[in-house]
């Protein structure tokens, strides 16, 4: 057979197994890691999983930085609690990602020389305890509205793995809400601080949910593969109904003066975002980007020594098991 | 035995727990790994869930309205009783690894002795505390094992942290004044007994981390009377913060 014969066959083959893949999806299967997948799915996968699972540790930090602070005992060990969820949430978005052949320190590669992407969210300081409040409830309130739909996602691994995650999130929006409402029921002081870090969360949150539909690049592609079941705007806009009345019920403003209640679509009509900010920050210019990756690229290797004895020594241990045997 | 004695003693005991997790606390998010980045936040949560339960002990002790809160947060350092042990800074793994190991073995010995006090509050937390300090002892000593007997620069920075920490172990048995009374009354720990086992076990582990034990003569000591280290007042300007920037405010 020539090479011409032997690659058409391939092509052929290929074709069949891409209908019989885009068939499974479209009757809402679930695809296992051994599964036949096309190349352009795993990488989308692997693009799309390993981000989540920066987020998750990058997103340790930002409140990391009010932990040894926290304003009280049982405020110090929620905040743990919460980011040992997120290393845990990191811990099993990794694993999925390497159901798709790629390893761990491959990808802390790719995101420690900035080929890999996070949540830009994480770019912004938490100046202040109400910050931990206001992250709770919008970050993670808008990283669910994100979040849910991918538990019935088309990858096994990663819905399965989304399931525990969205328990977890939803516990902490929870949370982060409870802070906030006890201060903005507090003294003067307390309130001034939880309607200053709602304003400077409000529209980073609202840019979480990403680019508008015209300008986002993955969303065509990604709904076909039920990576994602609703376009950004449409998150954006349930993100905005849902926090309003939250924000209402506990008197606080949200820092938009455009926004307003629109009984013809059942909606609110909000302000315009701040593209301009949303992408200066992507591109790394927000006020924490340096800080965030020298962060992770430190205990990186500041661990690196730690990680080679713990390789080291089980070696030795395991040299002597077999000594043993002989 | 008066409740002034009884809430020094426990202070001895809590303020320990408080000080580690702090320490710990402040490695969240900048671990060697992910799996040990959860295991030692595992072990602050374990060791501010103890201390919650001694102050809020102390606070009933006290009756005064006080809180937890105000316990933790609002002494003045001179008021803090744990061992110059705990307060040592992270230098590097190996340290946080080392006073680690140097305390859960006290510790789980102090918590088996405890659980038999004739004080019913301290012998339930001690009970409880068994099983999370049991772990904790089990996690560190694997560590200093790995450490020690992992690769050649693994083993100088451990040793390096052995040979800098040893020197505050000896505080662990002392005792204090409100110690005596409370060992009188068959509510505290004679910690002098449990030296001998505590050296044992140490040995036991550093010898199989293939690690030595420094020979030096003269013990740090102070914690224990609130005289500490210098870098006690960062840890507390810190863990103070908020309480003190904003006073009397829930949060």
């Amino acid at each position: 057979m020539s090479e011409k014969e032997v690659k058409n066959i391939r092509t052929e083959g290929t074709r069949s197994l891409e209908e019989i893949f885009e068939q499974r999806i479209a009757r809402d299967e679930k695809i296992e890691p051994k599964d036949w997948m096309p190349e352009k799915y795993r990488q989308t996968h692997i693009r799309q999983i390993s981000q989540h699972a920066h987020s998750e540790i990058v997103g340790m930090l930002p409140e990391g930085n009010w932990i040894t602070r926290a304003p009280s005992l049982r405020r110090k060990v929620a905040l743990l609690a919460k980011v040992q969820d997120e290393a845990g949430h990191g811990l099993y978005l990794y694993s999925a990602c390497e159901t798709l052949g790629i390893s761990r320190d491959e990808l802390y590669e790719q995101l420690h020389t900035g080929k890999a992407k996070y949540s830009s969210i994480f770019n912004y300081p938490t100046i202040t305890w109400a910050d931990i409040g206001a992250i709770g409830w919008l970050v993670d309130g808008a990283a669910i509205i994100n979040q849910v739909p991918l538990c019935s996602t088309s990858y096994g691994p990663y819905a399965r793995a989304m399931v525990r995650v969205c328990k977890e999130e939803s516990f902490h929006q929870r949370q982060g809400y409870e802070i906030m409402t006890k201060l903005a029921n507090g003294t003067s002081e307390q309130k001034e601080m939880a309607q200053d870090a709602l304003n400077r969360w409000w529209w980073p949150s609202l840019m979480m949910l990403g680019p508008t539909d015209a300008e986002s690049v993955h969303t065509e592609q990604s709904m076909k593969w039920k990576l994602k079941r609703k376009t950004n705007d449409e998150l954006r806009q349930q993100f905005i109904d849902q926090t309003v009345p939250q924000a209402d019920l506990i008197g606080l403003t949200i820092p938009d003066p455009d926004l307003k209640w629109n009984e013809e679509t059942g909606h609110y009509d909000f302000g315009e975002i701040d593209w301009d900010e949303f992408w200066q920050v992507v591109k790394g210019h927000g006020p924490c980007n340096k800080e965030r990756l020298s962060a992770r690229v430190n205990a990186w290797e500041e661990g690196e020594w730690v990680r080679d004895a713990a390789m080291a020594y089980a070696k030795k241990q395991e040299d002597k098991k077999l000594k043993k045997a002989i | 035995m008066k409740n002034e004695n009884l809430i020094q003693y426990i202070y001895g005991i809590a303020d320990n727990a408080l000080i580690l997790g702090q320490r710990l606390s402040e490695l969240c998010g900048h671990g060697p790994s992910l799996e040990t980045d959860i295991a030692l936040t595992n072990m602050a949560l374990d060791l501010l869930g103890q201390t919650r339960s001694y102050y809020q002990y102390v606070a009933r002790l006290t009756g005064d309205e006080k809180t937890e809160d105000d316990i933790a947060f609002l002494r003045i350092e001179r008021q803090y009783k744990n061992v110059l042990l705990v307060e040592q800074p992270n230098r590097h793994f190996g340290y946080v690894i080392t006073r680690q190991f140097f305390f859960d073995v006290f510790h789980l010995l102090l918590l088996q002795e405890l659980q038999n006090s004739k004080d019913e509050t301290l012998s339930a937390i001690a009970k409880k505390g068994i099983k999370e300090v049991s772990y904790h002892q089990r996690f560190s000593s694997d560590w200093m094992k790995r450490l020690g007997d992992g690769t050649e620069e693994s083993h100088q920075k451990v040793q390096e942290a052995v040979d800098d920490l040893w020197r505050f172990t000896d505080e662990l048995f002392h005792l204090t004044e409100d110690d005596k009374e409370a060992i009188e009354t068959g509510i505290g720990i004679d910690v002098t007994n449990l030296k001998e086992k505590y050296n044992k076990k140490i040995k036991e582990i550093l010898e199989e981390a293939t690690l030595t034990i420094p020979e030096i003569k003269w013990f740090q000591k102070g914690g224990k009377q609130g005289i500490h280290s210098e870098h006690m007042g960062y840890l507390l300007a810190d863990l103070q913060y908020m309480q003190r920037a904003y006073p009397n405010m829930v949060w």
